[in-house]
């Protein structure tokens, strides 16, 4: 019935505005709003991290205030990254790449794409309000209590209604394969968000719930739904930026198409099983840790060809890397990609695992996933998209994404060395043994030499944050429509 | 009977990997190569910027 009211929604649009045959007037209203939000919540959440990554280094910073502490602050930061920042990255660019790549409005019209994006504000709002004050399901990147999870997944299903209908009246005959890879994050997160969140609430006026599993079960479900978030969020997803945001800004289609296919498929056909990694040496049977590192050992082989075909796009263009910093900033995160794809099934390895578990190496890992890869490839896609939706000629300055691009590498360097140093130090620490075979180190031994990595990491988030606010600015004036008098870099690079 | 489709079930890996054979042989299959490369194009050609 609400499928009926937005078509009706959208004919009333599409007449108003006086379509003519086989002219498409694509859906941007909540395009620009998604866009606006990411460069928000983006900014939210990498001052809350420059925040908790302060603490760690000077506990003093928790105030004594329990809505201050660590460990609320801890997942404000982790959902408005992934969720608030990325998700909106996620939501925005997959409703502008589907109509264009479909030739076809999108299903609902700004009605639908509105509904999507105040619904999936309120979700980050009554989320991030929840854990300051204390309400968690102590689930690790699914911490929403039911009645947020419940609102979850109300907006979610409209998302894939409205993805799917859009799919549906396309012109194009052939769906563009980054529509694939967004279609599966929108599914695969549907399925894991209702089945990780399977809950009894304790009364319908309460915030607590209990888990519909118990034990080993409840762990199991929880890092099947942590590690496919990883996989079908933060990675699918994003490849569906990659996919079309690469070749876009190159001017060239992506390297090869049949090999976009095969990475489709066996990164959909591997990931779902790679879970249990998170679980070595746990009560998990053994037989379940064994399948879970197998499974993220084959990984390599999807992350690599994806790797290999986003940067060899620019095969016999690699001069553009030199000119266009935004291209620098989409061929970059492939390279991250690349790069923490090829540590995250290494650390999958039973025995480098008991090193690097519950280490800060696992920090500096998931960073360079986020900063290099997840982030990178969204403000290339930001920088894109903000001239051609708010109808500028150009960006308002190349020089200052320039800068944003440096100051922001530099600050991810900083934050995965020292985090690379910290982390294995701790692992080494935590198991030397002296002559006698007692422990050599107590633990606070290990936090204090840490103590001046945790300094150089908050460092690097400082620059991270510093760059975003230039990328702010730099939009900014882009959106009014303002150029910089800029020198010869500017003159390289084509207007659009 | 029953037996029988525990069997076939208990091997789910095996017929995985047959589909995902049979996904790679269909997409390099060579007669299907200038059409699949030609679907890259598509966003190159979505908005009348050229």
């Amino acid at each position: 019935m609400g499928s009926h009211l937005w078509g009706a929604a959208y004919m009333a649009v599409s007449e108003t505005r006086g379509l003519g045959q086989g002219e498409v007037i694509y859906e941007e209203s909540s395009v620009r709003l998604f866009t606006i939000a990411t460069v928000f919540w983006g900014l939210v959440g990498f001052l809350v991290g420059v925040v908790i990554a302060l603490q760690l280094a000077f506990p003093l910073l928790n105030l004594d205030l329990p809505w201050t502490t660590f460990g609320r602050l801890r997942p404000v930061h982790t959902s408005a990254v992934v969720f608030a920042f990325g998700g909106n990255a996620l939501l925005g660019t997959s409703l502008y790449v589907v109509q264009r790549t479909c030739r076809a409005r999108l299903f609902g019209g700004a009605l639908a794409g509105g509904f999507l994006f105040w619904g999936y504000q309120l979700f980050i709002v009554l989320a991030a309000s929840g854990y300051v004050l204390g309400v968690t399901q102590s689930r690790e990147y699914a911490e929403p209590e039911w009645y947020v999870d419940i609102w979850l997944t109300l907006v979610w299903v409209l998302y894939l209604v409205v993805f799917v209908g859009t799919i549906i009246k396309r012109k194009e005959p052939h769906i563009y394969v980054a529509n694939w890879f967004y279609l599966a994050f929108i599914v695969t997160v549907a399925m894991l968000h209702i089945v990780n969140n399977l809950a009894v609430p304790v009364s319908w006026t309460g915030a607590k719930s209990y888990s519909l599993f118990a034990g080993v079960q409840d762990a199991m479900t929880q890092w099947w739904y942590g590690h496919n978030a990883v996989g079908f969020f933060l990675t699918a997803g994003f490849l569906g930026i990659m996919y079309y945001f690469i070749p876009k800004q190159a001017e060239r289609p992506v390297y090869s198409y049949r090999l976009s296919i095969i990475h489709f498929w066996s990164l959909t056909f591997l990931y779902i099983w790679a879970g249990p990694h998170h679980l070595h040496y746990t009560a998990l049977p053994d037989w379940a840790q064994t399948l879970g590192m197998t499974f993220s050992l084959m990984l390599w082989m999807p992350s690599w060809g994806g790797m290999i075909n986003g940067i060899m796009t620019l095969s016999g263009a690699w001069d553009k890397l030199r000119t266009d910093p935004i291209l620098r900033f989409l061929v970059v995160a492939v390279a991250f990609y690349g790069m923490s794809t090829f540590e995250g099934p290494l650390m999958s390895i039973k025995t480098v695992n008991a090193l690097s578990h519950y280490t800060d190496w696992t920090i500096g890992h998931v960073h360079s996933g986020a900063l290099g890869w997840v982030a990178f490839v969204s403000f290339g896609a930001v920088y894109f998209l903000v001239p051609r939706l708010w109808g500028a000629s150009r960006l308002y300055s190349e020089k200052l994404v320039n800068y944003h691009f440096w100051i922001a590498t530099l600050g991810i360097v900083l934050y995965i060395t020292s985090m690379w140093v910290s982390g294995i130090m701790q692992g080494v620490m935590w198991r030397t043994y002296d002559s006698l075979g007692f422990l050599q180190y107590s633990f606070v031994e290990t936090v204090q030499e840490m103590h001046i990595y945790y300094v150089i990491r908050a460092l690097g988030g400082v620059l991270f944050l510093a760059g975003a606010l230039i990328m702010t600015y730099n939009l900014w004036r882009t959106a009014r429509g303002e150029v910089a008098a800029e020198g010869p870099a500017a003159a390289a690079q084509p207007a659009e | 009977m029953e037996g029988f489709f525990e069997t076939l079930r208990s091997l789910w890996v095996v017929w995985m990997m047959a589909l995902f054979v049979g996904i790679v042989a269909w997409v390099y299959w060579p007669k299907r190569k200038r059409e699949m490369e030609e679907h890259g194009r598509i966003p190159l050609r979505d908005d009348g910027e050229e």
